[in-house]
């Protein structure tokens, strides 16, 4: 069987690796929380690609329910085509659209199913799916048959933590908290997103970041995928690592900040810091 | 020895069951992982802890029930005891530590130990690994460190100079540590109640087909959006013995603004008397009558304290007993006013549990509103929630 061990732009550790690989082993869904921006989405890309298993997303709203993901009956058109006299009405199979647990359970080939912020849908949501995941099977009311997974995909679903998921649910799935990489490990992420970016760059990029993730008061910290799209900024710009310094010079604000921060009141509190660091 | 390993996690309150044990002893059957006790960690812990507030409690039993295994499979040389020690006092003397310090620098740190990891490589050729443990490298030891040096990054996943368990990495998600806004919102959102009023504007499906059936052509039937109906009262203690818990008190109260459509508030300090106030700068003029607040606001609101509690004991049970100006009635009284009137309301104290017992005050708070005071942490805040949501 195949391993996951990250894939050439997507670093895994060796944690978050035998998470993905037992829950493949043993064929149970997979529940990734952590920090916004931690990669908690693109794992499942990452995993598909990795597999070489076409990937079927499912992003769950505050409005989703989970029969959506089976299937839905569209009585309205039904009703619409039986006052037109549409001969299709007759057959109720053709008023019935699959779900994205179907189109998963239907592929011949294992496919990898993301069920991306659980925690969005309503508090009921994921008891509605305890059954379904569990059994990888479900029964279509409207036509009596019993759609069953030929293979059983590989599921994994990310949760931002907005809401708590039932115990039920909890006892069925692994889970995998992705903590924030460190100054090593976000090393070898710039590395495979940024082959051949300057070290020098990098360090003082990464310096700066840090002492900014450490500042006490912040709102929201940046997180890996804002570290990201800065140093593109960086590099596009062609900005000479001193000035990401800046340790002492008259600015202390780091170039384009406002990729990292995101938030007016982060802003003015770094912009004071910054002003007090450079009186004292 | 895993059923001792299962015991030790049930006995420490971590909520595992029989399917998950049977789970991981399906996995380890089928070897899912390589013969390696930091990947049997890593398995482990994804399939029996599932709530990352348990993370830390999961990494103190499994250090407990599994201490020395990795000693006892990995190591193939023995290391003295005593070298170890003199290791780690050769490492960083208290001085160093000082003198690391003074030289203000996290990087200078870093420097040292990466050159002393080298002269170190350079004198164990032989095939043996270093290790250290804690308490007795100054790396990676939490105290000195919170982050925890990782000494063993250049040598591969058997160089680490402190086990991935013991480094405890997951601390600070523990739910009796004091939370940030998010997690607040989290715990507030348990008072969520969903109700339906206003404009009918959302397509009711099942009420359509009923109604089509029923009259035999299409008949479109709405029903208004359902949203949060729960109504908050805040009351708020400032000044004085607050001053330490300012930070988290905004905390919860910016979670809360976004998280109630209906919510109002009102401080006070120490104890409510006759009169409270919405603007702490002109607190001296603009009140409003703590009688006209229970009739403004109906029993349906919930009403939520937020003090420390800690005052005088006479600031409530003696009339005249409030620091600021002379209270006809005692603290007291008015408490149990506002308590009579709104049935639904908890006190929340900032500060932390252990503290409550020495004070008289705090007693006499918990005895008024009958129990329902809860510590400001995300279990607390739980806690409350639930009681409010009763």
């Amino acid at each position: 069987m195949m391993k996951f061990s990250g894939t050439a732009s997507y670093i895994a550790t060796p944690d978050l690796a035998v998470a993905v690989n037992a829950a493949i082993a043993l064929e149970r869904p997979l529940l990734v929380k952590g920090e916004p921006g931690t990669g908690k989405t693109e794992l499942a890309f990452q995993v598909a690609a990795a597999l070489d298993a076409p990937l079927i997303t499912w992003h769950v709203k505050s409005t989703t329910r989970a029969a959506q993901g089976l299937y839905e009956y569209d009585a309205v058109t039904r009703l619409r085509d039986s006052q037109l006299g549409d001969p299709r009405v007759g057959d109720v199979k053709n008023y019935i659209r699959r779900g994205k647990l179907w189109e998963a359970f239907d592929s011949p080939k294992r496919p990898v199913l993301l069920i991306d912020e659980i925690d969005k849908a309503d508090i009921e949501f994921p008891n509605d799916l305890l059954l379904e995941l569990d059994r990888m099977e479900f029964f279509v009311y409207e036509t009596g048959e019993t759609v069953k997974a030929q293979v059983r995909p590989v599921i994994l679903i990310t949760s931002n933590n907005e809401k708590e998921l039932p115990d039920a649910f909890l006892r069925r799935c692994f889970f995998h908290y992705i903590k924030f990489p460190d100054r090593q490990t976000m090393q070898a992420i710039i590395d495979v997103h940024f082959p051949g970016i300057k070290k020098t760059l990098v360090n003082e990029a990464l310096t700066s970041f840090y002492n900014l993730r450490d500042m006490p008061g912040l709102k929201k910290r940046p997180s890996t995928s804002e570290l990201l799209d800065w140093l593109k900024l960086l590099l596009v710009d062609d900005i000479a690592p001193d000035t990401v310094r800046e340790h002492d010079a008259k600015k202390l604000i780091p170039p384009l900040y406002g990729a990292l921060l995101k938030n007016e009141q982060d802003v003015h509190l770094f912009e004071r810091l910054a002003f007090l660091a450079r009186r004292g | 020895m895993f059923l001792q390993f299962f015991e030790a996690l049930r006995a420490a309150k971590l909520p595992v069951s029989l399917k998950e044990y049977l789970a991981l002893m399906d996995a380890m059957d089928r070897h899912v992982i390589a013969e390696d006790v930091n990947e049997f960690y890593y398995l482990s812990r994804s399939l029996l802890v599932k709530d990352e507030r348990n993370l830390d409690k999961f990494d103190r039993v499994f250090g407990e029930v599994f201490k020395g295994l990795e000693s006892a499979a990995d190591l193939k040389t023995e290391i003295p005891e005593d070298w170890l020690k003199a290791l780690s006092e050769r490492f960083l003397t208290e001085e160093e530590k000082k003198q690391i310090e003074a030289l203000g620098g996290w990087e200078k740190l870093m420097e040292t130990l990466r050159k002393r990891l080298e002269e170190q490589k350079g004198r164990h050729e032989g095939g043996s690994k270093w290790i250290g443990s804690r308490g007795t490298s100054p790396f990676g030891n939490s105290g000195y460190n919170p982050e925890g040096v990782r000494i063993g990054q250049r040598e591969g996943r058997h160089g680490r100079a402190v086990k991935v368990w013991d480094r405890r990495e997951y601390k600070n998600l523990d739910d009796t540590v004091e939370l940030g806004t998010r997690n607040i919102k989290v715990a507030l959102r348990r008072l969520r109640q969903w109700a339906r009023d206003g404009a009918a504007t959302e397509l009711d499906l099942p009420g359509t087909i009923r109604d089509t059936a029923d009259k035999g052509y299409l008949d479109l039937r709405l029903v208004p959006e359902r949203h949060n109906a729960v109504k908050v009262l805040l009351l708020l203690d400032v000044g004085g013995s607050m001053d330490p818990h300012i930070r988290l008190c905004e905390e919860l109260f910016s979670a809360a603004r976004s998280e109630f459509k209906h919510l109002d508030f009102f401080y006070f300090h120490n104890c409510p008397y006759e009169a409270l106030w919405k603007d702490n700068r002109r607190r001296q003029t603009d009140t409003v009558p703590t009688l006209d607040v229970l009739h403004k606001y109906p029993r349906d609101w919930k009403l939520i304290f937020l003090g420390d509690a800690m005052m005088s004991p006479y600031e409530i049970s003696m009339p005249g007993g409030a620091v600021e100006y002379w209270n006809e009635e005692a603290g007291a009284v008015w408490m149990q006013r506002l308590l009579d009137h709104f049935s639904h309301a908890v006190w929340l104290n900032p500060a932390p549990e252990k503290h409550w017992a020495y004070t008289v005050s705090v007693d006499l708070i918990t005895q008024l509103v009958a129990g329902r005071m809860f510590p400001l942490t995300l279990a607390g805040l739980d806690g409350a929630m639930r009681e409010l949501g009763r």
